[in-house]
């Protein structure tokens, strides 16, 4: 490129600080989780992998991921058929209003999340009369995860543009045919991606979650959250945040896969 | 509404016919179903909750009163405390959002415009990577690099628990969210174009005012409307390592679930909203949106 050696430089630098920035944090997490100090001990005096043993015998972690995991997949159903009919309507369809929805759909990500989640609880509990629980929780999910699916799947329909459908149609084919047979498969990477973001965004959503999911249900944030100020936890916490940040590669290593840069990036919230 | 399907057409099945020679029936039932869920359900939440910030809860039992009256806000706009948190909580999204946009600004124009496609995408991971480890994770990590003998504090570098700690904290936690729009911006600005610059002679600092700052401009706004957001409705990251500060989200939490103050939590949420409403209306003809 045409940037001065000198630029190029300060840039190199500048990218190497703010990576430093980025993964020291998440490496001191890891590190810790080897701590054999029960309470976090800076440098750690000796390193030991008996936390990572106690933590896979940990019921509560356990039953928490079980929870989130079923939260997160259901939510992000919900949100693929939602979002899905969305940018189809958006990306193929001109017509008056459309800039204010494409707003509204935007909007439960917009929102600051403790927003989101008192409006609902608040509709739950006052307008509808529902106890807070897992339909809460998992209708409030599928409310914000709506909008990576769309972001994903219209950005996926602009590259595409509509000649194959039309081709599809002139060769006599209905609708749904060509729904099915040409406009699915071509987007089908890129709502797996969007998939994938969406159920990363509910297994790790707090906030929402800690206002319309009521007493009773734990989810795997909750269960950290609960436990990150009771000492004798310490431990368990520290390898499962570790585990956390280890997992993480594996999504962003698929969603990679899946759809070129510009959707993930476009779907990246 | 006027709707207008694709260009072309063409020979309808018979079974399908009806949809396919009806494209506003077609719109319609695929505009439905997301409509009803956002707009019904999301839409009327947030009505909901307005109407609900104008009532009131009795003194004793903490049933609601469905008794209209302004006496929420008013109590938000004259308790010094809620005035206080109100002003922090803006001054931090604020201060959070410009720090997300220095520190994005050279790793997005070094990712997208010097970095061989190569180290490029190992960039990308090295950023993303984060983006996807849980929030909570992030945030105690913060607690960790603060905690007294902890790393910092081994290098005489750490605030200690407070304002100092949760603008870092927050910034890390938002970082991505600015650092990915400002990249795909960039990435989107052909190279011939910077080259082009400086063949007529542009500094380097003209080529980035003139050619780099008016496509970073509108990815940045949409950068900042997360950390700005986000920021805004927090309240776990000044919870781990805030101290005894407070921010709005902390307000809204405490009402609806300790104080069992629904109409009151409900007032307070009505700040950020329309701070947010504001914001997405003054940033909307930048294009910033269309960027999200």
């Amino acid at each position: 490129m045409s940037f001065s050696r000198a630029t190029r430089g300060v840039l190199l630098a500048l990218t190497g600080l703010v990576l430093l920035f980025i993964h020291v944090p998440l490496a001191l997490v890891v590190l810790n989780s080897f701590n054999t100090s029960r309470t976090f001990e800076w440098p750690p005096p000796g390193y030991t992998t008996q936390w990572w043993s106690a933590a896979w015998d940990s019921e509560g972690a356990r039953n928490a991921i079980v929870v989130s995991v079923e939260v997160a997949l259901v939510a992000t159903a919900i949100a693929l058929v939602l979002g899905t009919m969305a940018a189809l309507a958006l990306q193929r369809f001109r017509f008056f209003g459309r800039d204010t929805i494409s707003l509204l759909i935007i909007l439960p990500i917009a929102l600051p999340g403790v927003v989101t989640g008192i409006a609902l609880a608040n509709a739950f509990l006052t307008m509808f009369g529902i106890e807070l629980g897992m339909l809460t929780l998992v209708v409030s999910h599928a409310t914000f995860c709506i909008v990576t699916v769309f972001n994903n799947a219209i950005a996926r329909l602009r590259r595409l543009g509509g000649n194959l459908e039309e081709a599809s149609m002139d060769l006599g084919a209905g609708t749904f045919r060509t729904f099915w047979s040409i406009t699915l498969p071509m987007m089908r990477s890129a709502l797996l991606a969007g998939a994938l973001l969406s159920f990363a965004l509910s297994f790790d959503e707090i906030i929402v979650t800690t206002f319309t999911a009521g007493q009773g249900i734990q989810t795997l944030p909750i269960w950290i959250y609960q436990n990150l100020f009771r000492p004798n936890q310490a431990p368990v916490v520290n390898v499962v945040a570790a585990a956390l940040i280890v997992l993480s590669i594996i999504p962003i290593w698929l969603s990679q896969k899946l759809a070129g840069t510009d959707e993930s990036v476009a779907a990246a919230r | 509404m006027t709707s207008q399907p694709l260009p072309g057409g063409g020979a309808a099945s018979p079974r399908w016919g009806l949809l396919h020679r009806r494209p506003r029936l077609r719109l319609g039932l695929l505009l439905g179903p997301p409509m009803l869920w956002l707009g019904v359900l999301y839409l009327g939440s947030l009505a909901a909750l307005f109407i609900t910030s104008l009532w009131t809860v009795d003194a004793f039992g903490g049933n609601i009163e469905r008794v209209w009256n302004l006496d929420n806000y008013r109590d938000l706009f004259t308790i010094d405390v809620y005035r206080t948190i109100t002003i922090r909580t803006l001054l931090i999204a604020v201060t959070v959002t410009v720090i997300d946009a220095l520190l994005a600004f050279p790793i997005a124009l070094y990712m997208a415009k010097v970095a061989s496609p190569r180290l490029q995408r190992a960039l990308v991971i090295a950023v993303l990577t984060p983006l996807w480890a849980s929030y909570l994770v992030k945030a105690y990590a913060w607690r960790g690099m603060f905690a007294s003998g902890g790393p910092l504090d081994d290098l005489g570098l750490s605030p200690g628990y407070g304002l100092t700690a949760t603008v870092v904290t927050l910034s890390y936690l938002w970082l991505p969210y600015m650092i990915l729009p400002m990249y795909a911006g960039l990435e989107r600005l052909p190279d011939s174009l910077i080259e082009a610059s400086a063949d007529l002679g542009a500094t380097t600092r003209t080529t980035m005012r003139r050619v780099v700052l008016p496509v970073l401009l509108p990815a940045a706004v949409a950068g900042s409307i997360f950390t700005f957001s986000l920021t805004l409705g927090d309240y776990i990251a000044v919870e781990i390592v805030g101290g005894a500060n407070q921010m709005l989200g902390n307000v809204v939490y405490d009402s609806f679930l300790t104080g069992n103050n629904l109409p009151f939590a409900a007032a307070v949420a009505t700040i950020p909203v329309v701070t947010m409403l504001v914001y997405l209306g003054a940033v909307r003809r930048t294009g910033a949106l269309d960027s999200l």
